[in-house]
């Protein structure tokens, strides 16, 4: 175990010690007045930014160039809906509800706007599998739209963000997807622990009904919206597209059969359209400057379209997050976490989540998109590195990400409720100097008996992604990890037997 | 699944129970409110749990069965949903509930010598209560504050950069 590193944080300005302490607490859950309670978060949000944090999470962005976080250039605390207003907000709304929804698909369409939330899919794609009538409006009856916001991925904290800082943002893409798609109801299912989250995005959601942004005939254009804040109550299966459905119905949050797809038959039956919250963030920006400038902002650097919210997290000097363009690498990334803290090498990192394969240094300099970080073995996931240095051992780190996803199974199928305990006991005798020869071979079986195609979803092969690429990178540590005089003793006592 | 209370014998009778001696007016109000968010009222199971949870700290069997009786579904709906998701709680906590992020971030930046402070300073171990009922303490998965990790949340309140020297000084300001 190498966990004895001290937590402190050896960047933190003298005296930022009490300050974290007494400044970290996001607002106290007591509902005294609305306003002393927010002045209270503001004050505490702005005492939680460590004074060193060194690039603000915009670079120098514009609208242009950084259309998801540019507003918080001006305005570090929560924009309310005049600022929003003022600064290009709903702008995108109202230019999509002159068109026809048809329209609106075919320009998300044509930018590519690939999910945010791990998968990589085409938004555009997506919803156009939702039932159309023949003058290319969606079908009449009912359809929901549902905002992934159950960010729970492991090493993963881009969501909170948009969500706490810019709601509007996050509101606004969603009346307009929901017109584009003819949901006539919308659902945030957050998870319960972004209370922050939920108290803005709730006063943003009053805020915008007051102006006539959400309920009946929005903006005369017909079209009626009404959206609701769902929080969960843990569970990080409810990250699955078909469990949050199940959950979101109040049931136990199994993932479902597919086929049928959510967008033929979802919520309650009914067509359903499930994005991540970056996803549609990107959407606002996207109409009111079209898919060219959208395909333009990667730069030449990835196939992949528009900006990203990269991050990095573990021993690096300035943890945090950056909008970049898609396809930057790693690298740089990385530099702008102000590189491994001091004495540290980099041993590995996961790109984007726990349920990607690490990657080596030598990747470093490949382009965060969706096809590279694939061709080279891994997933790009959620795009936020986490970096494990040379002191860390693999063993120890690969038996904390399998006790996650053992506790995290949803307990439906077998290989995954009773193969991820199994993987944990394995990899705890193999940290303790206490494994077996062959349990190498069995984590390695594992990976095979819990990979794509042999569990009901896509939780048990991302569990195994991280086992496989250690034991293909570091098998020297689990090796290390097997008791050198088991064989010894077996021996020793055949003979006595004898 | 395992139940976490004792097992109850499911008939298609529910055990009539007087609901207005179980949930407060405002508390029946609220789930009556959570209804209409969803075209079905099973949806509002959850929201129900957690309002309901809000009083005691966690839910009992009487309100179990109350909220299977205002929503009009059945109670072994509500309880399969009570016992899925972590954060309903089907037995006592504390007075206040502290979750340790124990995720790989927090992990790595040296969260289970964390915990091991909070343990040795409560005298208790994960899933437990200090015998004077303030403390729960119970591991979660990833808060989403990794950068700022090791992270955990107190009741509503999330903390980071949490050093093993400021355990004591978080612990006093819940009493
Ligand atoms: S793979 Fe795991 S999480 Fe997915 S359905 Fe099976 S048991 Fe549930
Ligand atoms: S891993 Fe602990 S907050 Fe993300």
């Amino acid at each position: 175990m190498t966990s004895e590193n001290k937590p402190d944080n050896k960047d933190l300005p003298e005296g930022s010690a009490v300050s974290v302490v007494a400044g970290v607490a996001i607002a106290k859950a007591e509902e005294k007045a609305a306003i002393e309670a927010a002045a209270k978060a503001a004050k505490i949000e702005a005492a939680k930014i460590p004074k060193t944090e060194p690039t603000p999470i915009h670079g120098n962005g514009t609208a242009e160039t950084h259309p998801l976080t540019w507003r918080l250039k001006h305005h570090q605390q929560v924009l309310s809906i005049d600022t929003y207003e003022s600064l290009e907000g709903y702008e995108g709304l109202k230019k999509a509800l002159k068109m026809t929804p048809a329209e609106v698909q075919g320009i998300v369409k044509d930018a590519v706007l690939r999910g945010r939330g791990g998968a990589g899919f085409p938004a555009g794609i997506k919803w156009s599998l939702i039932p159309m009538n023949k003058e290319g409006s969606p079908d009449v009856g009912p359809k929901y739209l549902v905002c992934n916001a159950d960010e729970m991925e492991p090493g993963t904290f881009k969501d909170r963000l948009l969500m706490e800082k810019l709601p509007h943002q996050l509101v606004e893409a969603m009346i307009l997807v929901s017109y584009a798609i003819g949901a006539q109801t919308g659902y945030i299912f957050l998870r319960g622990e972004y209370v922050l989250a939920a108290k803005n995005l709730n006063s943003a959601i009053y805020q915008a009904k007051a102006k006539g942004y959400l309920g009946e005939n929005i903006l005369d254009s017909g079209h009626n919206f009404d959206l609701h804040v769902h929080t969960g109550a843990g569970r990080y299966i409810c990250g699955e597209e078909t469990a949050l459905i199940n959950s979101l119905e109040g049931r136990r949050a199994n993932p479902r059969t597919k086929p049928p797809f959510p967008q033929i038959s979802g919520a309650w039956g009914k067509p359903t359209i499930v994005n991540n919250v970056e996803t549609l963030c990107n959407v606002p920006a996207i109409i009111v400057r079209g898919a060219t400038w959208f395909k333009g902002l990667s730069n030449g650097r990835s196939g992949d379209a528009g900006t990203k919210i990269y991050g990095a997290s573990g021993k690096v000097k300035f943890p945090g997050l950056w909008e970049l363009p898609i396809g930057t690498s790693a690298r740089e990334i990385l530099a702008l976490a102000g590189g491994m803290q001091d004495g540290l090498e980099l041993k590995c990192w996961l790109p984007g989540g726990a349920s990607t394969d690490f990657l080596m240094p030598e990747h470093l300099d490949l382009a965060m998109d969706f096809d590279t970080i694939g061709k080279a073995g891994s997933r790009m996931g959620t795009g936020l590195l986490m970096v494990v240095d040379q002191t860390q051992n693999i063993v120890s780190a690969v038996r904390n990400l399998e006790e996650f996803f053992a506790r995290e199974s949803c307990g439906w199928c077998t290989p995954c409720r009773d193969g991820l305990p199994w993987a944990v006991k394995l990899l705890k005798g193999l940290e303790q100097g206490e494994g077996k020869a062959e349990d190498i071979d069995v984590l390695l079986q594992l990976t095979r008996f819990l990979g794509p195609g042999k569990t009901f979803c896509a939780h048990a092969p991302g569990a195994m992604e991280p086992l496989q690429s250690a034991l293909k990178f570091f098998r020297s540590e689990f090796e290390a990890g097997v008791r050198a005089t088991k064989v010894d003793a077996i021996n020793h006592i055949s003979v006595i037997q004898a | 699944m395992i139940l976490k209370n004792k097992a109850r014998i499911v008939t298609d009778q529910q055990p009539h129970i007087n609901v207005e001696a179980v949930l407060t007016e405002s508390e029946r109000a609220a789930l009556h409110d959570f209804m209409h968010h969803y075209p079905d009222p099973r949806a509002a199971s959850l929201d129900s749990l957690k309002h309901v949870q809000k009083r005691n700290g966690w839910v009992d069997d009487a309100q179990v069965n109350a909220i299977a009786q205002v929503l009009g579904i059945s109670i072994p709906d509500v309880e399969g949903v009570a016992t899925f998701y972590n954060r309903i709680y089907r037995q006592p906590v504390g007075r206040h509930v502290i979750l340790l992020c124990d995720s790989i971030a927090c992990f790595l930046m040296g969260n289970e010598s964390l915990a091991d402070v909070f343990k040795k300073q409560l005298g208790i171990q994960y899933g437990q209560t200090t015998p004077d009922g303030r403390f729960t303490l119970l591991p979660i998965c990833c808060l989403g504050n990794c950068d700022k990790a090791p992270s955990l949340m107190i009741d509503e309140d999330t903390y980071g950069l949490v050093s093993r020297a400021q355990v004591a000084e978080v612990l006093e300001q819940y009493l």
